[in-house]
């Protein structure tokens, strides 16, 4: 039997006598401390907290947009206004939002699940955080930088994906385009960062007895993701660095007018686009995984599986790009071809979505709050994996592609899927984080409020796009058949809105005044459960030792540990 | 002018047209497995998350640890792969069937070209120009007429979209891409650009116009005739600068940057599609378009009132 003194915490809800740092510590560190900071769990935090920050700024400007499309012929915002509107959202929740939560996330967390003292590389860790923040307040600086029409400044107007040769000089003109290159070049490099840092600490860092394959479901998708960050990365900054040498430099890689290739840019640009949703999504995959098991009280069901599929999902997902292009004039042989690739990586996804089902199966659901979030992700995950399968039909897809059928889609996958875990995330670790437990009943009229809220809104738009229409426009014409659709899909913003007001209330009142956690309030089993909430800066006062995946189960269950069985 | 509309609602699931019902068909076999796999999945989920809540008295005890169950996870491996297999199979079926079918000698082929924001329509081998709003033979059993459109971009990218005749394909400069309509049902089509090119992408609206075999050859006929000379406007709309834009076919009128406005009349709206053909609408967009669709590239001409009228008046004779 293992010295389970290694393990300095009682898994239980003790925790004063333990010289826990008290919770509002953290809060009142001097503003020095912070902005010098290279702790893991600090730069954690702040990516997190910025990560939210830019998220209600990109809700703000989603809202504005269906305040537009409300009604036909609508007068909100002129087109230039709009056309800023939805580049600077897609934008800002890509790169400002789903990436540094993700950052946040695993450079919190990992070392924790690891039981290692920090990141391998804690400065870089740090210069990954600020290279970001850079890169954000650069994007939004546009709004205010240099001329623009009518005074409104010069924020990127070419949608999220800049199309080429829109975004060429010819068409577009001033600094626009060059400020959404030069920004997401610079997250591009935080995100890098980033990934660099969670491989050499998952290859390195692990403590005594944690071999790859005890290592938590969380640390694993992380480190997959990681590995996708180094190779679908590159591929966009080097179309950047092509298209600012069109811009200034009088290359024509992409310029039309000069024999360059408009289709060259997509293909750069989705050869990182697709991978990277599935960098956005595989960290919600993450959050899942720990969280459905310890609130069904029961393992992760074929855990094995769900590390084939993982990976699978990752080179499968490097393959299937040009499902965005099925419309530019391929050959029939290579859409065929993204046809058979995009269908098969539904297969690991599927078998992914089967084992947190077979999860809950035969357990004892608690339906708290991160619960709530992880069942919601669950259904409304299969839709958006549904959705994707019939865009994978190329055909089908050749009316789907750049309608409103695809906004609901992706839509489905980022807000009902990636959103909704993230929130379960937040829910299941603020605790650990702060000390301190969110509250319950505002965590249920948060989830159901954005339940109602995300359907009204995005539910709709499956039909729109079905009645033909198109993505990106600034207003439409009544009796096309869209108004009602996107009158009811623009009410379901409100919902949203007050969701989301309800959860920014819940964490200013939890800092303050929520429950006292412990160091296990959820009764888990992976080892950031097993120090203080929050840690002490060094983590573990003795680095652990495990047996399995579960280290904290086999304390608390000497009798069956998951030794005898894994 | 021309027949009324079918419809302006646009449900590519009531296809009038050959690639569109080819598309149709594979859609709702798609969205039929789907359906299947929801039903059977979310059906799964729901039962799971009503059986196996916690019970009210919870005795803390721990359920049976499973670890998983090598037959389970291979079926439900195995099945998923079977399905992909024979919806890849159905799909790639339609590709080849809309992507490759060879374009007869002797059909119809018209040149659709996009600009910011208009559509360029031009009938290489029956001598017509015009914009916005494409005239096609129907189709019938009897006499099939496929028509086969050749799709360019004088700048960004843009993409044709008439959801009742088929998917979109996108018009991208450097780029030329064929694709083929067959409806079946005569009437008026409306479309959208569905690729953002830009400020006025919302208002890139196409018009297809599908006719007897009779109507279409008088149309083609009539689109091939000069307007008669002399018409009263002519000479200060030949003096302006309209000309360095616009064509006017028999004119001095050569101008290519924008519209061809030689039967400008004949067609149902002006802007491509953002008001409805009527004199005091043309009136409106001669005065100032940035008004009427702002930033579209014919800026304000800064014509007198007296100016205005008869440019307008001159336009109304462009039947």
């Amino acid at each position: 039997m293992q010295n389970v003194a290694a393990i300095e915490t009682i898994p239980t809800n003790v925790s004063a006598d333990l010289g826990v740092r008290t919770t509002t510590e953290p809060v009142t560190a001097t503003l020095h401390e912070w902005l010098i900071t290279v702790d893991h769990k600090r730069l954690g935090v702040m990516y997190i907290a910025t990560a939210l920050m830019f998220f209600v700024v990109g809700g703000v400007l989603a809202a504005v947009m269906r305040a537009q499309l409300a009604f036909p012929n609508g007068t909100v915002v002129p087109p230039d206004v709009f056309n800023r509107l939805f580049t600077m959202h897609g934008t800002t929740m890509v790169f400002l939002v789903g990436m540094p939560f993700l950052a946040g996330l695993a450079n919190y967390l990992v070392p924790l699940m690891i039981g290692a003292r920090d990141m391998a590389f804690p400065r870089l860790n740090a210069f990954g955080y600020w290279i970001f923040l850079f890169g954000g307040v650069l994007l939004y600086f546009s709004y205010v930088g240099g001329e623009g029409l009518a005074g409104r400044g010069t924020a990127p107007d070419v949608g999220w994906f800049a199309y080429s040769p829109l975004t060429e000089h010819p068409f577009s003109r001033g600094t626009s385009t060059d400020y959404w290159i030069l920004s997401i070049t610079l997250t591009g490099l935080g995100s890098i960062s980033s990934a660099i840092n969670v491989i050499a600490t998952t290859l390195t860092m692990r403590c005594k007895g944690m071999t790859l394959g005890r290592m938590p479901l969380f640390v694993w998708l992380l480190f997959v993701v990681s590995g996708m960050v180094l190779v679908a990365l590159p591929p966009l900054t080097a179309a950047q660095v092509m298209l600012l040498l069109d811009r200034y430099l009088g290359a024509h890689f992409f310029d039309t007018q000069g024999g360059g290739s408009a289709i060259l840019w997509q293909h750069f640009f989705w050869i990182f686009g697709h991978p990277e949703v599935y960098i956005l999504i595989l960290p919600g995959f993450a959050c899942a995984s720990e969280i459905i098991p310890v609130f069904s009280r029961k393992p992760m069901f074929g855990r094995a599986a769900m590390l084939g599929a993982t990976v699978s999902i990752a080179f499968i997902g490097l393959g299937v790009w040009a499902h965005h292009m099925f419309t530019v004039g391929m050959s029939s042989q290579s859409n065929i071809f993204f046809v058979i690739s995009t269908m098969l990586v539904g297969v690991p996804t599927g078998i992914k979505l089967f084992n947190w089902i077979a999860t809950m199966y035969g357990g004892r659901i608690w339906f708290a709050t991160p619960m709530l979030f992880c069942t919601g992700f669950l259904f409304q995950f299969l839709v958006a994996g549904l959705t994707g399968i019939m865009m994978a039909a190329a055909p089908f897809d050749w009316q789907l592609s750049d309608s409103y059928f695809v906004v609901a889609h992706f839509h489905y996958v980022l807000l009902g899927g990636l959103l909704f875990t993230l929130f379960a995330g937040i829910y299941y670790w603020f605790p650990k984080a702060t000390g301190r437990m969110l509250d319950e009943r505002l965590g249920r009229w948060h989830f159901w409020l954005l339940v109602i809220g995300f359907h009204l809104t995005f539910d709709t738009l499956h039909f729109a796009g079905i009645l033909g229409m198109p993505r990106r426009i600034y207003t439409y014409a009544p009796g096309r058949g869209w108004e009602g659709v996107n009158l009811v899909s623009s009410i379901g913003v409100v919902f949203q809105g007050v969701a989301t007001l309800c959860f920014i209330w819940n964490v200013v009142r939890s800092l303050r005044r929520g429950a006292i956690a412990g160091n296990d309030p959820w009764d888990a089993w992976t080892l950031e459960w097993a120090t203080t909430s929050p840690p002490p800066e060094y983590n573990f006062a003795t680095v652990p030792e495990v047996r399995s995946s579960r280290p904290l189960w086999d304390l608390k269950h000497p009798d069956d540990p998951d030794w005898k069985f894994e | 002018m021309t027949a009324p509309p079918i419809a302006v609602v646009t449900n590519i699931f009531r296809p009038l047209s050959t690639p569109a019902e080819s598309i149709a068909a594979l859609s709702w076999l798609v969205v039929g497995v789907c359906l299947a796999i929801f039903l059977v999945v979310a059906g799964l989920l729901a039962y799971t998350v009503v059986r196996f809540r916690r019970p009210a008295v919870d005795l803390d005890r721990e359920p049976a640890q499973v670890y998983g169950s090598s037959q389970i996870e291979i079926a439900w491996t195995v099945i998923p792969i079977l399905i992909v297999i024979v919806l890849t199979m159905a799909t790639a079926r339609v590709i080849t069937e809309v992507q490759d079918r060879p374009r007869p000698e002797d059909a119809l082929t018209v040149r659709v070209i996009g600009h910011q924001w208009w559509w360029e329509i031009r009938y290489p081998s029956l001598g017509v120009v015009t914009a916005n709003e494409l005239h096609i033979p129907v189709s019938t059993s009897s006499n099939q007429r496929p028509t086969f459109l050749q799709l360019d971009s004088v700048d960004v990218a843009h993409s044709f979209w008439v959801p009742q005749l088929a998917g979109k394909t996108d018009l991208i400069p450097n780029h030329p891409n064929w694709m083929w309509i067959e409806p079946k049902v005569e009437g008026t089509y409306i479309g959208n650009c569905a690729e953002f090119c830009g400020l006025q992408h919302a208002n890139m609206l196409i018009r297809v116009v599908v006719e007897s075999e009779d109507a279409f050859s008088q149309w083609i006929a009539h689109q091939k005739t000069n307007p008669p000379a002399g018409q009263p406007g002519e000479k200060l709309f030949l003096g302006l600068s309209c000309v360095n834009c616009h064509t006017v076919a028999g004119t001095s009128a050569k101008g290519t940057f924008g519209p061809d406005l030689t039967h400008l009349m004949s067609r149902q709206t002006l802007g491509s599609g953002v008001m409805s053909n009527t004199s005091d609408n043309l009136r409106h967009w001669i005065r100032d378009p940035q008004t009427v669709k702002p930033g579209n590239l014919m800026p304000n001409m800064q014509l007198s009132d007296r100016e205005v009228d008869q440019v307008r008046d001159y336009l109304m004779t462009l039947e």
